[in-house]
């Protein structure tokens, strides 16, 4: 048995490891589950949930690019009133922290979804997806603006006690704006961050490989920018991080504690190694304990820039 | 379902760009089922980043063979293993062909590498006597596989072997064969032909399945990067990881 403490505390959230899976990377958790024990992780963060339930995009959705993949799934989710009926049962066996993922096209829309899930139990926290960038309406719009940024949180936590982290975009000029924004709304934390707007075209048909035209860029190409990016919001607002981008490695994931995030989620690479998550539980573990660092918390910010 | 590292046992080729790669796993050969896939990290790297999905075309004993065509850097990468080599596989995936029914004769229709997934299929159709008629068609000669088809029609769209024209027309020209008989077609192929020969079975009530392609980024229904039009439910899409690849051809809309 280790000794490191991998236990942190992002806000008031606690988690028994920094890990927690990405949202729309492992749905609502049971195909994960055939492959890892979600009793080990850190937590979950389930698909963004949205009102009413959502068809998502036609196809093509997902195109593999250099080190990274693009996406356009659209936000294909049951809604919330599905998931509470048939995918919270799933999620309650497991000792470990639900985190739910709120998308919407209004403002009105996220009040309605955090008030229907805030009464079920099992949900720890909430995670608002204020920056999508493959739906028409809502998504970037709102990520894109800091007034909406601000509005947002201020609504959903007036209908809340729990825990509310701020899901930022990379597609602005500057991420610790959207990040101060949400500080002063009431936000707990933020999330960063969300995928970056890319596309692809076939040569020889001439169209782009992704229906939706644009898509959003994941996986190991875009770990660089999303490292700057929580780095950015570290040095600048006084706010817990939840760092996402492109982690694939144990490695990755000491950089972004080191840039500044509390914790941090797995999403492209459950596409390709489902095991990651658990084995990066005593992976971390091991580093801690050949760097002697007897709490995992303590790397948070650690950066040395001199 | 499996994730594991599979050795490989041999890469064969059996055609201009057409290969056989077998791999040793005793867990994906014992619980394939025809029509399933896998999913195999043809790298170490990151490049190609994502698993490339592979129909099983067949099983023997502890080894489950795939078919491919060297396209692009996913294939080549397979193309240059050797014996003893290592491959991260996950599988079998998906929910393969319905093989029992009341039918006396299984056609077959393949286009290009959709041939993959057959000679599996024929292998249980025929353990359960089943009798077979296989039609294969592709662009030009080189393309054309019938790999351990019985009973082959082949067809060319340049007329560089057999019959001159798409296989879903060869096999229109063929259906005086099956007159007085009860028939399931199992189809793979190109959504064009794929779309064509459903619309074709279904004017002609001739019940059918097709296995169906889509790039995917994870091949277990975590991506949801594979929707296909499902004309059973259409306030949500099917996933072809999931719920396919195989269809019948009344349930989904192809694109």
């Amino acid at each position: 048995m280790s000794s490191v403490d991998l236990s942190v505390n992002v806000g008031p959230l606690k988690l028994k490891n920094p890990i927690l899976l990405a949202s729309g990377t492992v749905g609502y958790g049971n195909e994960i589950a055939e492959f890892i024990d979600l009793n080990k992780i850190g937590g979950i963060v389930t698909k963004s949930l949205s009102l009413k339930p959502r068809k998502g995009n036609p196809p093509q959705r997902v195109v593999e690019t250099p080190s990274g993949m693009l996406n356009a799934i659209g936000l294909a989710n049951v809604g919330v009133e599905e998931f509470l009926k048939s995918k919270i049962p799933f999620l309650k066996k497991f000792d470990t922290t639900i985190i739910c993922n709120i998308a919407a096209s209004t403002i009105e829309e996220y009040v309605e979804c955090t008030k229907i899930l805030n009464s079920e139990n099992t949900i720890a926290a909430f995670e608002i997806n204020v920056s999508c960038p493959n739906v028409k309406e809502g998504g970037l719009e709102f990520g894109n603006n800091l007034h909406a940024v601000s509005r947002i949180t201020e609504e959903v936590k007036k209908v809340t006690s729990k825990p509310v982290f701020i899901k930022l975009s990379p597609n602005v000029s500057r991420i610790s704006e959207f990040a101060l924004a949400a500080k002063n709304a009431g936000a707990d934390g933020v999330s960063a961050i969300n995928t970056l707007v890319g596309t692809a075209f076939d040569i020889n048909t001439r169209k782009p490989k992704i229906k939706n035209v644009t898509g959003g860029l994941s996986g190991p190409a875009i770990k660089p920018v999303a490292l700057a990016k929580v780095l950015e919001i570290k040095r600048n607002v006084d706010i817990p991080i939840i760092g996402i981008g492109g982690i694939f490695t144990w490695q990755d994931a000491i950089e972004f504690m080191i840039a500044g995030a509390s914790a941090f989620q797995l999403g492209t690479v459950n596409f390709v190694h489902p095991t990651a998550a658990e084995k990066m539980v005593s992976e971390l573990s091991d580093f801690c304990e050949k760097t002697k660092i007897d709490s995992i918390h303590k790397l948070t910010g650690s950066f040395i820039l001199s | 379902m499996f994730l594991e590292n599979a050795t490989v046992k041999s890469v064969t080729q059996i055609g201009t760009n057409i290969y056989l790669l077998n791999l040793i796993s005793e867990n994906i050969a014992s619980q394939a089922k025809p029509g399933q896939f896998v999913n195999i990290k043809v790298s170490n790297s990151n490049f190609p980043l994502l698993r490339r999905p592979f129909s099983i075309c067949n099983i023997q004993g502890n080894i489950f063979t795939v078919m491919f065509v060297t396209i692009g850097s996913g294939t080549s990468s397979l193309q240059s293993k050797c014996e003893g080599d290592s491959l991260d596989v996950m599988g079998p995936l998906g929910n393969g062909f319905s093989i029992d029914g009341e039918y006396e004769e299984a056609v077959i229709l393949a286009g290009g590498i959709g041939a993959a997934p057959f000679p599996f299929l024929i292998s249980e159709l025929k353990a359960k006597g089943k009798s077979i008629s296989c039609f294969t068609g592709a662009r030009t000669k080189t393309d054309v596989i019938d790999y351990m088809m019985p009973n082959v029609f082949s067809a060319s769209d340049d007329g560089s072997l057999g019959f001159h024209g798409n296989v879903v027309e060869l096999f229109d020209s063929k259906l005086h064969l099956f007159e007085k008989k009860k028939i399931k077609v199992f189809a793979c192929g190109p959504n064009a032909m794929l779309k064509s020969l459903q619309q074709y079975c279904l004017e002609k009530s001739i019940d059918g399945e097709i296995s169906t392609e889509s790039s995917m980024a994870c091949g277990f229904g975590l991506c949801q990067g594979c929707p296909i039009e499902s004309r059973k439910d259409s306030t949500k899409y099917d996933l072809i990881c999931k719920d396919g690849p195989v269809f019948n051809m009344k349930d989904v809309t192809l694109p």
